[in-house]
């Protein structure tokens, strides 16, 4: 599996995650500047956590009109598959690939702790290896992951079995509307999440719940 | 030159005449003003008053500590640069070198809390990427005032937004550091930074330039009007109208500091930098005026190159800028373009605005007009060094204050894990990104924090520490104690203490007593680090934190690094499973003077003894800890230090949710006295624990075993961990809520 990672001014989860897809893939992922229009055949993209362009204007709202962003979002539409971590999730809802906003977290606090999540979706391509309804543990680390959607966009994604994820209901850090942590689009195969899977990819750092989804992508992809 | 078109300036800032009123106001004694005379062998004009000012505020030239900080033990077969340079650097083998160094930003902070702490954070950064490491890791350590005093809670909530807001968007994990509230710093907090980076021992960057006609080049950020005096701001005591000094608060960017630390890590990577400086306190100023005096040459500099980010700014406003994100370097001669490549590409200012020269001076134009004209050793060394009068401090009285009889163990267990000084952190740690760089195998919550060094075994422990109330009592072992406890805390997780970074926050140094407290803190620490091999390789003074008149407590704060050789063999310091067997090293005597059990549960403020450091047994300990825990036969250790041996235990009944039993039937003193050098240790084989503790000839107490969910003691004590936890959880964020 070949993988390319995104890099925008101010991403800053952008070696962590091609530590951790290297580890999982035994190869280097195509690190891509914001300013290329260039992207080259990958077979998953990734937008990395961090601060694109400062989180100036709105969270991911000027990433997401970046060069490469056309890109992106071209081989999206043609079936690439897309993880967008944290700010990469923020950069997902702003292009228009996912539904919904993220907005700042109910208590305004910027939060960074370990996370228990549901998987309330096993069937894509990023979370093949995890059991329907499993409960993992997975950090998260923002100040901006409050996601909000209107009542009728909500309705669909969970009536398209489209939340991939959830905060466990005791476990909510940000205020989400349905405890969501992840949402996919209806191909499944764009996946936007607010923890960062690559924080949890060694027993070093905690645990392996986060590897399992670059493995079973891995072995979606292969 | 090219040829100035600019017409003067009609009443240019250097026509007005220097008086007496001009020269206090600059913050310079009237001797000291005579000696910028004799240097100058003329009256200097505004911008050179200027120039001098800062550069000779005590912020800048340690004119009150200088005398006392070369006595400090500096030197040791790991250190690769000592004190002098913008961090320090130890080597940790492999060629690998850690960089680090701690700084104060405690008056902009109290003035404006989120952006002085920002910027706190900003500046030490670039302190450490300037030397060609990439930081790995920040650390704090901050006190605020009674948590009762009506602006405690705003300045929590500012200056934690503010160092998180900055570290968290750079993208460096804030990975520990220490909390006090004290009434002492109801007027002025404390907010030290510290930052620790990694570099490869052959691509250190200094600040000495050299090579005449060299290009100096600025890049970073735009020249504004924000944090003019700064340092001079810095180096004055506070009184009632010192909050509208707030447009000396410089403002951050965390978002262009990132920019700057990777184009100069790319720079980094080719040959092309002579000599590297962060623009911070005293800004163009002091970053040329040191780049030049180091490397013994001259420089000349074009103002009118300068990015600037307001219109009509002067000579004099942009020579003291403290505006953030910003750096100096010199450039070997025709590689101007290949580096505005890379800074261009990055969104970054960039511009060649002067060169060095042969002359040892410091030459400034500006629209058409020399500005300024000065020598720039005097400048850099000349400023007076003061041997300030001081008073020792009186002899705390050596006795404990009176115990109360009837303490009930289990009541006082809950105030004190429930007090403003215990209570957990978790509030202020979990708004710091502590994971980010995929490092940290043990983040805030442990005795030190452990971050890995990337794609290697080795990992290394930090830990800031140092108890302000023990320095008031007696500052000698005030002083070592800190020192004592960061090594403490390093051995606790299995790693060998390395060095030091230290901020030295004091009250008014003109005040006797204050420096008879700086004086003896530095006495002890001095003693305590080369008793333990731990000597210090940067830091920072910051003196005058007094308000109308009311100084802090001493508060010499001790940023420690050590080193583990394979991570995998670290300890934490937690419980983690039953039956195994508790022991305590060290001697309990169960001192109470200046203990958190006299200030909690007595309720009595009177001075007493703090408890005294044996540094030949604290090395002892240290040394036995690191040895049980590389053998495997430990598996938790635990510092004890605020609270006693009864705190202690109970921190590590909490992570997992795991109790404890203890058959004993000692009293108060023995489970909250705060004696010196003492570690809890666990493991599984009680009878290997004890021989090697008697081998070694070392007090070792065995205390009980792990298990269940209660902290019990014999038949006097019950109380669950789960409540344990609830008291110690529960007061921040309590705190916090209240409006």
């Amino acid at each position: 599996m070949q993988a390319s990672v995104i890099v925008f001014p101010g991403s800053n989860c952008d070696r962590d995650v091609a530590v951790c897809l290297e580890a999982v893939t035994g190869k280097k992922p195509n690190m891509v500047w914001h300013g290329n229009s260039d992207l080259p055949d990958s077979d998953v993209i990734v937008l990395p956590g961090g601060f694109s362009y400062g989180d100036y204007l709105r969270c991911g709202s000027m990433a997401a009109n970046s060069p490469i962003m056309k890109e992106v979002v071209l081989k999206a539409q043609k079936g690439t598959a897309v993880l967008g971590i944290c700010n990469g999730f923020q950069v997902l809802t702003e292009c228009g690939l996912l539904p919904g906003v993220l907005i700042r977290n109910a208590d305004l606090n910027f939060v960074c702790r370990n996370t228990r999540l549901i998987v309330d979706n096993n069937t894509t391509p990023f979370t093949g290896l995890y059991q329907q309804g499993e409960e993992v543990v997975i950090p998260v680390a923002h100040n901006e992951g409050n996601y909000f959607a209107d009542d009728e966009t909500l309705d669909e994604l969970s009536g398209e079995g489209r939340i991939v994820l959830s905060y466990a209901p005791d476990d909510n850090p940000n205020g989400a509307c349905k405890n969501i942590a992840g949402i996919c689009d209806a191909s499944g195969r764009v996946l936007g999440m607010m923890p960062h899977p690559e924080r949890r990819a060694e027993t070093a750092l905690g645990g392996e719940d986060g590897k399992r989804m670059f493995t079973g992508l891995v072995e979606a992809l292969s | 030159m090219t040829e100035d078109t600019t017409p003067p300036r009609t009443n240019h800032i250097n026509d007005t005449e220097i008086t007496p009123e001009i020269v206090a106001e600059h913050g310079l004694m009237p001797d000291e003003y005579e000696n910028v005379v004799a240097h100058m062998g003329r009256t200097p004009n505004m911008t050179e008053l200027g120039v001098f000012s800062v550069m000779w505020s005590e912020h800048c030239s340690y004119k009150s500590s200088r005398k006392w900080l070369k006595k400090l033990p500096v030197s040791g077969p790991q250190v690769i640069q000592g004190p002098g340079e913008n961090a320090g650097v130890i080597d940790i083998g492999d060629g690998d070198a850690a960089v680090f160094k701690m700084e104060s930003h405690n008056h902009p902070s109290f003035i404006e809390p989120y952006q002085g702490a920002a910027t706190g954070v900003g500046g030490i950064m670039r302190d450490v990427f300037t030397m060609g490491a990439r930081p790995v890791a920040n650390m704090n350590a901050l006190r605020f005032g009674d948590p009762s005093h009506p602006k405690t809670r705003h300045l929590v909530a500012g200056v934690v937004h503010g160092i998180g807001g900055y570290g968290n968007c750079i993208g460096v994990p804030t990975v520990g550091g220490e909390v006090n509230f004290d009434s002492c710093y109801n007027g002025n907090i404390l907010v030290n930074a510290m930052c620790v980076g990694l570099a490869r021992t052959d691509k250190i960057f200094y600040a000495a330039a050299t090579g005449i006609g060299a290009p100096v080049v600025y890049v970073g950020s735009k020249t504004g009007r924000d944090g003019i005096h700064g340092a001079t701001m810095a180096s004055a005591e506070f009184d009632d109208t010192s909050e509208e000094k707030r447009p000396t608060v410089q403002v951050g960017d965390p978002f262009t500091e990132k920019l700057l630390l990777e184009a100069c890590q790319e720079l980094m990577a080719s040959d092309a930098i002579i000599a590297i400086q962060d623009m911070g306190a005293a800004g163009l100023t002091s970053s040329s005026v040191e780049m030049a005096d180091k490397g013994g040459v001259g420089i000349i500099l074009d103002l009118d190159k300068i990015p600037c980010r307001e219109t009509h700014m002067t000579g004099y406003e942009m020579l003291l800028s403290e505006s953030q994100e910003r750096m100096l370097m010199v450039l070997k001669p025709g590689r101007e373009s290949e580096a505005e490549a890379i800074f261009l590409r990055w969104g970054l200012d960039f511009a060649v605005v002067g060169s060095l020269t042969d002359t040892g001076r410091m030459v400034v134009h500006h629209e058409g007009r020399m500005i300024a004209d000065m020598p720039l050793e005097p400048l850099a060394d000349g400023a007076p060094e003061y041997d300030r009068p001081y008073t020792p401090t009186p002899l705390a009285p050596h006795v404990d204050p009176s115990q109360m009889d009837d303490t009930n163990i289990t009541d006082a267990l809950k105030t004190l894990m429930g007090c403003s000084e215990i209570a957990s952190r978790r509030w202020i740690y979990e708004q710091y990104d502590s994971m980010v760089m995929g490092d940290t195998l043990a983040g805030p919550g442990g005795d030190a924090a452990l971050v890995r060094v990337h794609g290697t075994k080795k990992a290394l422990a930090i830990s800031t520490d140092v108890t302000p109330r023990y320095c008031l009592a007696q500052p000698v072992e005030g002083g070592k104690q800190a020192v004592a406890e960061a090594y403490r805390n390093i051995s606790a997780t299995g790693a060998t203490p390395l060095a030091i970074t230290n901020c030295l926050n004091f009250g008014n140094p003109e005040r006797p007593e204050i420096m008879g407290q700086f004086v003896e803190c530095l006495e002890g620490m001095g003693a305590a680090c080369e008793a333990l091999d731990f000597p210090v390789v940067s830091g920072n003074v910051s003196l005058y934190n007094e308000t109308n008149g009311q100084g802090i407590n001493p508060t010499p704060a001790i940023g420690g690094v050590g080193l583990i050789e394979d991570y995998e063999k670290a300890v934490g310091n937690a419980f983690t499973q039953s039956n195994q067997y508790i022991f305590v090293l060290g001697k309990t005597e169960g001192h109470l003077g200046s203990s958190l059990y006299q200030r909690f549960i007595l309720q009595d403020d009177a001075i007493y003894a703090p408890p005294s450091v044996d540094l030949e047994l604290e090395r002892k300990h240290g040394e036995f800890v690191r040895d049980l825990i590389d053998a495997g036969i430990v598996n938790a250790v635990h510092d004890i230090s605020d609270g006693g041996l009864l705190v202690a235990v109970a921190e590590m009944c909490l992570p997992h949710n795991v109790g404890c039993h203890i058959d004993d039937n000692n009293t108060a003193k023995f489970w909250f006295g705060e004696d010196q050098g003492r570690y809890v240790l666990v493991g599984d084989d009680a009878d290997k624990i004890l021989a090697q503790a008697n081998a070694s000839g070392l007090t070792l107490t065995y205390l009980g075993k792990t298990g269940g969910t209660e902290l019990t003691i014999a038949e006097r004590v019950h109380i669950s961990v789960e409540q344990l936890d609830a008291v110690h959880e529960n007061w921040l964020p309590d705190y916090m809520k209240t409006v």
